[in-house]
């Protein structure tokens, strides 16, 4: 699904030169669930957004479901964002005035336009929030706001969800209602999960930790699965 | 991203921010209603001048003596053969000259009117029976001076409706006797008033016959006659005026013994309301163009608000190239709330403008109606020229939004 080989990405700051990312190398197959952890820093973000198409490598190859996508141009990305992937974001990132169910539909304004309300609906219903459908981010949780923009996140069938410390914001007992979310959506639906975090039991809910530091993978460790 | 979803999306967002976007439209709205009240009134006196020169009458052609230049020296005015009494009888001949209907030679100059007790300093016009026809004169009492008058060089007048007021205040003109330049006219008729003053047709004249005119009230004579200083000439029909034109000239021209070049000119109505619409149509233009730099400081309003627009809406902006929006869907989206301020401005301005023109057209300035006209071509251009300016001022903003970079964007504070 995700193939990284010797990914370096340098970010120019002026006249200083800084290398994110120094030469990584890893794959995640489909319907794997993983979390890439790693120190402030340590460019675990930068990788994030390079799986996340948002961002090139500077060099390096990055192939996702086959297809090499390092060097596509901005609109091409863009069209890889809306069919492949679906983004959870710490902060969440819903539009302040706008309804959840307008939320959530979204990333089908820019891709498959068909049935949006439905399809909509159903994604809401997957997060368990259909009832607050007609509710602005500002009369929802931040457990619940995050379910919505699980609901965008998923709605346009994306093969991978990639969420960037998605519970940084919550407090523990929502965290876990969030990540049961994802683990169901991963073991459900057979969605590839990313999850980037610096919270250890964030990161044991997946089967798989990926270690960053200094721009570099620094371990690749294989959980047993939780009895629960 | 389709059309109905961008309109729906620009709709959102100029609503959350009411007063700004009001404001904003605001600035359209007084640019185009000023463009928009400002043409309708050039394009309305465009309308009254026409009518006025139609008013005069219909299909006419105004011969008039011109300079005779002979190597490079030019002669002075009666030098040179000019227009008399003969050549108006010889234009009236219906077998060289068919397409002309009728001819009313005129003679003109100032004099004192006086009548006991009150004067006045007047036009007083020789003129031929024919005269009332041509220049389409209707009598508000009495009558008009008839072919026995001219043969008799009798001294009758036909006074202007200004001039009778002015004269007779409570009496009836009629049968009063008035001292033009010193000799005695015999009142027979008053004209009634045809408004407005263009080309020297007014209601300050007093009309006396052609014959009378030039033996007892001027002293200039040429060789072949007395000078004339129009021949006023109507045309069988308006399809008829060139060939009349023609045949006046030809006929002229062998009666001066022209060969070279002519001593007089013709000028038709048409000549003269296409003159006149020119300059208006200019004037129209200008002030179209002075009002169109309101709707220009407009169009950075709409420009300067997008720009804040996109500078507040960056992280929005991230969101949706995160899920998927394209640059060209971004660049749309912003240029369809620009044009959407621009064109409800246009919208507004234009019914605005139109009001406006409507109330100018019923308040009289110095004594006088403007009439004004809102036709076709200024709703138009005044929607044209605001979708120009939305996409214009919208672009910029725009395509700023749309180079946005995505993770930038979403770490926007």
């Amino acid at each position: 699904m995700i193939e990284i080989e010797n990914m370096v990405k340098i970010y120019r700051m002026g006249q200083v030169e800084v290398q994110a990312l120094r030469g990584i190398t890893c794959r995640v197959e489909k319907g794997e669930m993983v979390s890439i952890m790693g120190p402030s820093g340590s460019g675990k973000t930068t990788l994030m957004n390079i799986i996340g198409c948002l961002d090139k490598p500077t060099s390096g190859s990055y192939k996702l479901g086959g297809i090499e996508v390092s060097k596509l141009n901005d609109d091409q990305l863009a069209e890889i964002r809306s069919k492949k992937i679906g983004f959870v974001f710490q902060s969440f990132n819903l539009l302040p005035r706008t309804t959840a169910i307008d939320n959530v539909e979204l990333p089908m304004v820019y891709g498959d336009g068909k049935n949006r309300r439905k399809r909509a609906m159903e994604a809401l219903e997957k997060v368990g929030l259909s009832d607050r459908a007609r509710h602005r981010p500002s009369e929802l949780s931040g457990g619940e706001q995050q379910r919505v923009a699980i609901a965008r996140a998923l709605v346009n069938n994306p093969s991978i969800i990639l969420a960037d410390e998605p519970t940084g914001n919550l407090d523990s007992r929502t965290s876990e209602e969030i990540m049961s979310v994802l683990k169901e959506l991963n073991q459900r639906d057979g969605i590839t999960v990313v999850i980037v975090t610096h919270e250890r039991d964030i990161a044991e809910h997946t089967r798989r930790i990926i270690n960053i530091r200094d721009g570099k993978v620094s371990g690749d460790i294989l959980l047993k699965p939780r009895s629960s | 991203m389709n059309i109905a979803a961008s309109l729906r999306t620009a709709f959102r967002a100029l609503a959350a921010n009411k007063m700004r976007s009001a404001l904003t439209v605001l600035g359209i709205i007084i640019g185009v209603s000023a463009v928009v009240s400002l043409m309708s009134i050039g394009r309305g006196a465009q309308g009254a001048v026409t009518a006025q020169i139609q008013g005069i009458g219909t299909n006419l052609i105004f011969v008039r003596p011109g300079f005779v230049q002979e190597a490079g020296v030019r002669s002075a005015l009666g030098s040179a053969p000019t227009l008399t009494l003969a050549d108006a009888e010889a234009l009236a001949d219906s077998v060289m000259a068919p397409s002309v209907a009728f001819v009313a030679p005129q003679v003109s100059s100032r004099y004192q009117v006086t009548v006991s007790g009150q004067n006045t300093n007047t036009q007083i016009v020789g003129v031929t029976p024919e005269f009332q026809l041509v220049l389409n004169y209707q009598m508000a009492q009495g009558e008009f001076i008839d072919p026995s008058h001219v043969q008799g060089r009798s001294m009758v007048a036909v006074l202007g409706s200004k001039v009778a007021e002015t004269l007779f205040i409570d009496s009836d003109p009629i049968g009063q006797v008035i001292r033009i330049n010193q000799r005695s006219f015999r009142v027979i008729g008053v004209l009634a008033g045809k408004g407005g003053g263009a080309m020297g047709i007014s209601d300050d004249v007093v009309m006396v016959p052609i014959t009378t005119a030039q033996a007892r009230l001027q002293a200039q004579r040429t060789a072949q006659g007395q000078q004339i200083q129009t021949i006023n000439v109507q045309a069988v029909d308006a399809k008829e005026i060139n060939s009349a034109k023609e045949q006046i000239a030809d006929i002229l021209r062998e009666r001066h013994r022209i060969t070279g070049s002519d001593d007089f000119t013709l000028t038709s109505q048409e000549d003269i309301i296409g003159a006149l619409s020119q300059v208006i149509g200019i004037f129209t233009i200008v002030l179209g163009a002075i009002a169109g730099i309101s709707l220009l400081v407009g169009g950075i309003g709409i420009m300067n608000i997008m720009l804040v627009s996109v500078t507040e809406r960056t992280r929005e902006i991230g969101i949706r190239k995160a899920v998927g929006a394209k640059r060209r869907d971004i660049l749309t989206q912003f240029i369809i709330e620009a044009t959407t301020l621009s064109l409800s401005g246009g919208g507004i301005g234009l019914l605005l403008g139109w009001g406006l023109s409507r109330i100018i057209s019923r308040v009289p300035i110095n004594g006088q109606m403007l009439p004004t006209a809102v036709s076709l071509d200024i709703v138009l251009l005044a929607f044209g020229v605001s979708t120009v300016i939305g996409l214009f001022f919208g672009i910029y903003p725009a395509s700023r939004a749309a180079r946005l970079n995505p993770i930038e964007a979403l770490r926007y504070e």
